[in-house]
Order: structure tokens, then C-alpha cells, then sequence
């Protein structure tokens, strides 16, 4: 017992104090990649290198349609890579967690030409969300202490990726548990449900049944490329894509897995949308 | 494995037709489909093989038949036989050996369901990986695309085996469970506290993943194989690479090697790390969970550094590692692991400092070493079990013959020694990383990337944090394969959990699962 409160008091506080200070990652840390559309002069070895379809091309007379999918990517830096004209970068942001699906698709458009290449941006889209995300987030927070939330995680098929990261909430570094947020064991106790994806064929029923059995009002959080799109799984035979395809989602946390950084700022997000949903 | 194949052919000339070894010490071994009964009984009982997995392809469309192959290899031998029986198209039927060898049970029905072969004689022939809702499908052959949209879903119809007797009653449990875990059905029978029979229901996580290998690129199938089980992502993906890798001949530069053998041993460390706190919590020593969190940050934390992600996801590429390490980078290994070593050690203290947790984890969830060999348990949890493998030293890969280590192998079986395993597991795991910093070969971190060669196969093995990780590949034309096998240690180790519970309670349930620690998803795919 002395021996346990010895080392315990001798570690003194683990806390990283996030969001309230920036978490310190390392520098080879792979956030999302960031394009410069207007200096990107080929997309198709990003596209072709890209594995789960996140950057893909429409190509139609003399125009060319660039998508950028945040929902697919799983950070893995092959686009980064493949571009010669350095358009392309990896950066440190992890925090795109959106409410709103299509913020996290980029768009852009370019002069096809005959060779295949592509030049003169004609327009593009810059991730609307993002900033507006941090600026409700820090709402939510301020009013953080007069509420509690109760997380039921759901694996409706994922590889396990996430919920290593989800547990990780859980331990003295991140502890979720300081803003009045826990995992119950129960969807009836539940006001949010945290669900990782892809949404498997032999996982619809109950993944239905888990949203019917959690009281209203509820949230529901998409973790991760799988939760929101399939990811690199898509959809399949065997795979029905992302929780969207089975049931409404509120919040969408990318990554692969997101880190537990990324799942606070996603559910502290949902924080705020519970809060005006009455709850 | 020379003299293996020779003997088998001096004891069976007339049943082997062919034997091949386009990959050295990987004896591949055609022969009848009615024979492959007698060679496999054979090969189990008079030269003390084991049978490592059974798969099946489906070659109908390239050479009129399916095939099934055995899959062998024997301690004290670095090589593999394996057995391939072709099975015509007209009678889609074989043997099953399941009645002798409870190890191929799930797996000779996963076949069934896939493939549409009969695994005749099986005692319990049910479907194993396409639930009972699931129209006549089989979706690992070739005349079914990927992206096929099958009927809506008509509810569930599995029954399971009932439960009678005054005061016997079911717990269902699952597949969404209380815990951050993965889904899966448990059925206890218990008499009040005591579980009687544990009945199991896996395949909820079932996601196309073999299926989806034949449709990939192989460059992004890499990044597929680490999304197989998220928590052995390097190791899933190392052996990938590594099955491609033997069956186009690249050779991986030596700094890669010992690059990759320094990361999975990170992978070990952070999940031995993670388990040892899990292990404690699901007793009540919450505590002791608490400092094995923040321990295993550490680990991320150096994960991070050295690959850009704290799982270790894309690092492993076809040929090596897809980034070097600058000295900054090595020079953090070191410092990082004398600080985890110094907290690990006081953690094993705390969490042998107390009576009660001991007196839980002693004696709990017993895997007999008999059943465990019957069973073919491999990894952490057969080496608790007298089980003494160890893909590391048995077929040593990567730098793995030249790192030095011991293997940790117990009798007693119990979650307590399932607990041992790790914490020893965790010293040798920081030996071998040591000496494999110590070792770094300068040179290139990356073979030069190359077409793959269509129509080669080649079988890997790794030794994950888990157990025994088994992949085995056909090339395809344009970069791609024809098929891929993934077999997860926990296909072979989840009926041994059943095979634990007999004088147990359901109070502790989680914690003899927790000891295993098994991937639903490396088991579903």
C-alpha cells in the first residue's frame, strides 16, 4: 500500500491540460495532409497513390473535378509524397472534426489538358468547417462544468484501431473523466454514442438496436475514416461503409485512429450540440 | 526442410505428384484430395508436426479446380511443408480432419462459407463466418464481385445449443458489450454462479478483408494488411510485406530489417504494457491500471517519433520501411526505453505487492498445456500453457537471427501466468531492441520499388505481439493478387478460451478474456 502511494505521489500529475494547451506531438507526427490547389499542377500520382480513394478525380471535356475527402484519409503521407511540385504537405492538424459531412470534402477545379495534365485553377473549396469547429468548441467548454455526458462506445466493425485510442481517453494522460464525460455501460444510460465503423453487414442489426435502446435527446459521433466513409474497407459485400449508412450522425471525427486528442475535440464538439439540443 | 519433403516422398511415392520449392525452405506438396487425410494424420502423429493452418483458392477459372492447403512445420526445423489438394469443381468436397484435430474447426467452416466446399464428416458443419441470415453466397470465389449488394438483412435465426436443468439459466452477452471492446456473442450456461459451458459466436466484425485483397493494388494493400487487427498493425502489415517480398525475391536492405524487428518489438511492449494494466483493472486494481496507461503513453509517445503515428501505422512498405531514422530519432529510443523499463519495473512491483490481486489472478482460467496443444494455441497464451513456440526463433525472419532473447514458457496456464508471460516479454522485447539499435547497419532503408511478378506464392510468418501471424499469397497480372490468406492468432486460440471456464464464475470472465486478449477483428476479418 505505502508502496503504491509512494510511486503515485512521486509521478505527481500525468494531465496533459488539453484543449486548453496545444498537446505537444512529435515532430514527425503525421496530422492531415494540406494542398495548395492553385500550385498543384498533377493530382493524379496523389490519386492513384491514395489508398483508400480520399483524393480522387473526375475528369470530364476540358475540365477537371480534384475531390479531397478528409472522411477517407487515414494520414498516411502517400500523397504527400508522390507529388513532385510539393502542392502537397503533411501537417500536424488533427483536430477536423465536423457536424456537417461535406465540410470535410474539398473541391477543385482545373483546365483539362488533352496530355492528361492539368493547370489554372478554376476554383476550389477550403475546408469551411475547421476554423468555425475551434471557435464552438472553446463555447462548449466554458460551459462545461454544469453538465455531464455519458458515452456508450459501439464497435460496429472497426479493426480495433480506434478503440486502443478511445481506451487511451480513459488513462491519467488525457482522463476524460475532468469534464464530467464517462463510458457507461449501457446504451440506456447513454446521451451519446461513439461509434467506430466500418459498419459491418453482421453488425447493422445491433448497431440499429444500440441507437433505439439510447434515450432521446441523443448524439451520435462517427470515429474515424471507417466510422464516416468505409475507409479503406469502403463498402462491400460484407461492408455497408460508414455510420451514416445505418443511422444519423451528429459528429464526424477523422483519422486513423484519431489520436485521443482528436476524439476530445470531436466529442467536446458533440458536448456543445447535446447542450442545445436540450439535453 | 529437405529431408521432410524426402521423406515424404520415400513413405508416400505413389500419393505425392509434385513437389516444389520455389521459395527456399517452403516445400510445396500436390497431391490427391483423398489423400491428404492420411498424409496430415501422418505428419501428426509419427513426425510431430503441427498442422499451422488450413486455406483454400479458388483456381476454377485459371485451372479447373479449387485447392486446399495444409500448412506444417515441426520444432527444431526453420521450414514449412505445405500440402496442396486440388478439389474439382463438380464434387466441392473434403475431408474434414476436425473430428481429430479440433484446431481446424472453425476454419475448415470458414472454407465452407467462403468457398462453397464441403468439409465432409465435420462434427458441427454450422456456419462459422457468414451468419445464419446470410443468403447462399460464397464470396471468396472468383465468379463473386466484391462489391456484390446482397438482400436486406432478415434478423437473426442462430441458435444456440439450449440450456436445461432446474436453476440453469443463459447470460447472452454481446456483441455490443459494456466495455471499449470489440463485438462478439458470449452464451454462458451457469448454476448460479459457477459458468457451466460458454458457447461463442464470432464473424460480427466480418468486413470483406480477404476478399478485398484480391482488388487492391498491391503498394495499397499494404496499408489494408494494417487495418487487419489495429493493435498488431505492424505486425499484420510486416508480414504482409514480407509475403510479397519473398514471393517477387526482393531483398529488404538490412537497416530495414532491423528497423522492422525494433518497431514490432515496440508493438509487443506497447500491448504487454496495455494488457498488464487491463489485467489489474478487471480485478479491481484500478490503480495499477492507471500506471500502466500513462507507461504505455511513453511507448506511443516514442511510436510516434520513430514512424509519425503512435500506432505505427504507415511506416512498413513492400521492400522495408517507407522513412530512415535521423540520429535524433535513435537517440530517443534509448532515453525513452530506460524510462519505461524503470516504470514497468515498478509497476510489476505494485501489481505483485498485492495479495488479493494475486489471489484472483492465481489458479483463474486454467488452459490445461494438454487441451492448449490440442487446440493449437499459439502465442502468449501457449506459452502459459507448455505450448513453446515462437515464430522468432523457430523460423527466424528479418534481424531476428542475429537479436538475442529468450522465450518465457509456463505450465501452469492461469491468467496469472498469462500476466507472467508479458512482464517477461516486455525484458526481452527491450533486449532485443537494444541490441538491434546497437546493430543498425547503415546502407538504404528501402529496396528500389519494382513490379511484382504475377503468378508466385509465398507463405510469411510473424511473431506479434498475440502469436503466431500467418499470411500467404498468390501474385496476380498488373500489380496485384490473386489472393491473399491472413490467419490471426486468435482463430486458433478463442476456443480455448472456452475450454478455461469449466469451475470459473462469470465474475471472472473478463479478466480470464482479458489474459488472452484476442482480436475479434483478426479473427473475423
Amino acid at each position: 500500500m505505502f508502496k503504491i502511494l509512494q510511486k503515485t505521489f512521486s509521478v505527481g500529475t500525468a494531465t496533459a491540460d488539453y484543449p486548453r494547451i496545444a498537446p505537444r506531438v512529435a515532430e514527425q507526427f503525421r496530422g492531415c495532409p494540406e494542398f495548395d490547389f492553385a500550385a498543384w499542377n498533377d493530382a493524379r500520382p496523389a490519386a492513384e497513390a491514395c489508398p483508400t480513394g480520399a483524393i480522387a478525380l473526375i475528369d470530364s471535356e476540358g475540365l477537371r473535378q480534384v475531390i479531397v475527402d478528409y472522411g477517407r484519409c487515414i494520414f498516411c503521407g502517400e500523397c504527400a509524397e508522390t507529388s513532385a511540385d510539393e502542392a502537397v504537405r503533411m501537417t500536424h492538424q488533427f483536430e477536423l472534426a465536423v457536424t456537417d459531412r461535406r465540410d470535410l470534402v474539398l473541391t477543385a477545379e482545373y483546365t483539362l489538358y488533352p496530355d492528361g495534365s492539368h493547370a489554372a485553377l478554376l476554383s476550389a473549396t477550403s475546408g469551411p468547417g475547421m476554423e468555425e469547429t475551434g471557435k464552438r468548441i472553446e463555447a462548449a467548454i466554458h460551459n462545461l462544468l454544469g453538465r455531464s455526458l455519458s458515452i456508450r462506445q459501439v464497435d460496429a466493425g472497426s479493426c480495433n484501431g480506434c478503440e486502443q485510442e478511445i481506451v487511451a481517453l480513459n488513462n491519467p494522460v488525457y482522463d476524460i473523466e475532468r469534464f464530467g464525460i464517462h463510458f457507461v455501460a449501457s446504451p440506456r444510460h447513454a446521451d451519446m454514442l461513439l461509434v467506430t465503423g466500418p459498419v459491418t453487414r453482421n453488425m447493422e442489426l445491433a448497431l440499429r438496436k444500440t441507437w433505439v435502446a439510447t434515450p432521446e435527446p441523443k448524439v451520435v459521433a462517427a470515429v474515424g475514416a471507417c466510422g464516416i466513409s468505409g475507409g479503406i474497407f469502403g463498402t462491400n459485400y460484407a461492408s455497408l461503409g460508414g455510420v451514416d449508412a445505418v443511422i444519423p450522425v451528429d459528429v464526424y471525427i477523422p483519422g486513423c485512429p484519431p489520436r485521443p486528442e482528436a476524439l476530445l475535440h470531436g466529442i467536446l464538439l458533440a458536448l456543445g450540440l447535446a447542450r442545445r439540443g436540450g439535453m | 526442410m529437405k529431408t521432410f519433403s524426402k521423406e515424404l516422398r520415400e513413405r508416400f511415392p505413389e500419393q505425392v505428384l509434385s513437389v516444389e520449392e520455389s521459395v527456399s525452405g517452403q516445400v510445396t506438396v500436390l497431391l490427391n484430395n483423398s489423400d491428404a487425410t492420411a498424409i496430415t494424420r501422418h505428419f501428426l502423429t509419427e513426425r510431430q508436426a503441427r498442422l499451422v493452418t488450413v486455406f483454400a483458392e479458388d483456381r476454377v477459372k485459371a485451372e479447373g479446380v479449387f485447392y486446399n492447403y495444409y500448412v506444417f512445420d515441426r520444432l527444431g526445423d526453420p521450414s514449412w511443408v505445405i500440402l496442396k489438394a486440388p478439389i474439382s469443381k463438380d464434387h466441392p468436397s473434403f475431408p474434414s480432419l476436425a473430428a481429430e484435430l479440433p484446431s481446424v474447426n472453425w476454419q475448415e467452416r470458414e472454407i465452407q462459407d467462403w468457398f462453397g466446399l464441403e468439409a465432409a464428416g465435420h462434427p458441427n458443419p454450422r456456419r462459422v463466418a457468414l451468419h445464419d441470415n446470410w443468403p447462399d453466397v460464397h464470396p471468396l470465389r472468383k465468379d463473386f464481385p466484391l462489391d456484390t449488394v446482397l438482400p436486406a438483412f432478415e434478423g437473426e435465426r442462430h441458435v444456440y445449443r439450449p440450456t436445461l436443468g432446474e436453476g440453469v439459466f443463459q447470460i447472452p452477452v454481446g456483441p455490443v458489450h459494456a466495455g471499449i471492446i470489440e463485438p462478439g456473442h458470449f452464451n454462458f450456461a451457469v448454476a448460479g454462479e459457477p459458468i457451466l459451458y460458454l458457447q461463442l459466436r464470432m464473424f460480427y466484425t466480418h468486413k470483406g478483408t480477404e476478399k478485398l485483397f484480391e482488388n487492391l493494388p498491391i503498394p495499397r494493400a499494404v496499408f489494408l494488411a494494417e487495418s487487419i487487427s489495429g493493435d498488431s498493425a505492424f505486425s499484420h502489415g510486416a508480414a504482409f510485406c514480407q509475403a510479397i517480398e519473398r514471393a517477387a525475391e526482393i531483398e529488404v536492405p538490412q537497416r530495414a530489417q532491423f528497423m522492422r524487428a525494433t518497431l514490432l518489438e515496440l508493438e509487443r511492449i506497447a500491448n504487454h504494457i496495455g494488457d498488464a494494466g487491463a489485467i489489474a483493472n478487471d480485478v479491481g486494481f484500478v490503480i495499477a491500471n492507471a500506471h500502466a496507461g500513462r507507461v504505455r503513453e511513453l511507448v506511443l509517445g516514442l511510436n510516434e517519433t520513430l514512424t509519425g503515428s503512435r500506432v505505427l501505422r504507415g511506416m512498413v512498405a513492400i521492400g522495408g520501411v517507407r522513412r530512415d531514422w535521423q540520429r535524433d530519432q535513435i537517440e530517443a529510443i534509448e532515453k525513452t526505453l530506460a524510462v519505461v523499463e524503470r516504470e514497468f519495473r515498478d509497476l510489476t512491483a505494485i501489481l505483485q505487492s498485492s495479495n488479493s490481486t494475486r489471489e484472483r489472478l492465481e489458479r483463474t482460467g486454467i488452459l490445461r498445456p494438454e487441451k492448449a496443444a490440442m487446440l493449437g494455441v499459439v502465442g502468449v497464451a501457449g506459452r502459459a500453457s507448455g505450448v513453446d513456440l515462437d515464430v522468432r526463433r523457430d523460423h527466424p525472419y528479418e534481424a531476428y537471427r542475429h537479436l538475442p532473447f529468450r522465450v518465457p514458457v509456463y505450465q501452469a496456464g492461469d491468467v496469472r501466468h498469462r500476466l507472467q508471460v508479458r512482464i517477461d516479454e516486455v525484458g526481452e522485447s527491450l533486449r532485443i531492441i537494444r541490441a538491434a539499435v546497437a546493430q543498425l547497419p547503415g546502407g538504404p532503408h528501402r529496396a528500389p520499388r519494382q513490379p511484382i511478378p504475377p503468378g508466385r506464392c509465398a507463405l510469411s510468418a510473424v511473431e506479434g505481439w498475440r502469436g503466431e501471424i500467418i499470411h500467404w499469397v498468390r501474385t496476380g497480372e498488373n500489380n496485384r493478387l490473386e489472393r491473399c490468406k491472413v490467419k490471426d492468432p486468435s482463430i486458433n486460440n478463442w476456443p480455448a478460451i472456452v475450454e478455461t471456464m469449466e469451475g470459473n464464475i462469470v465474475a471472472d470472465f473478463p479478466v480470464i478474456n482479458k489474459s488472452f486478449n484476442l482480436s475479434y477483428s483478426g479473427t473475423d476479418r
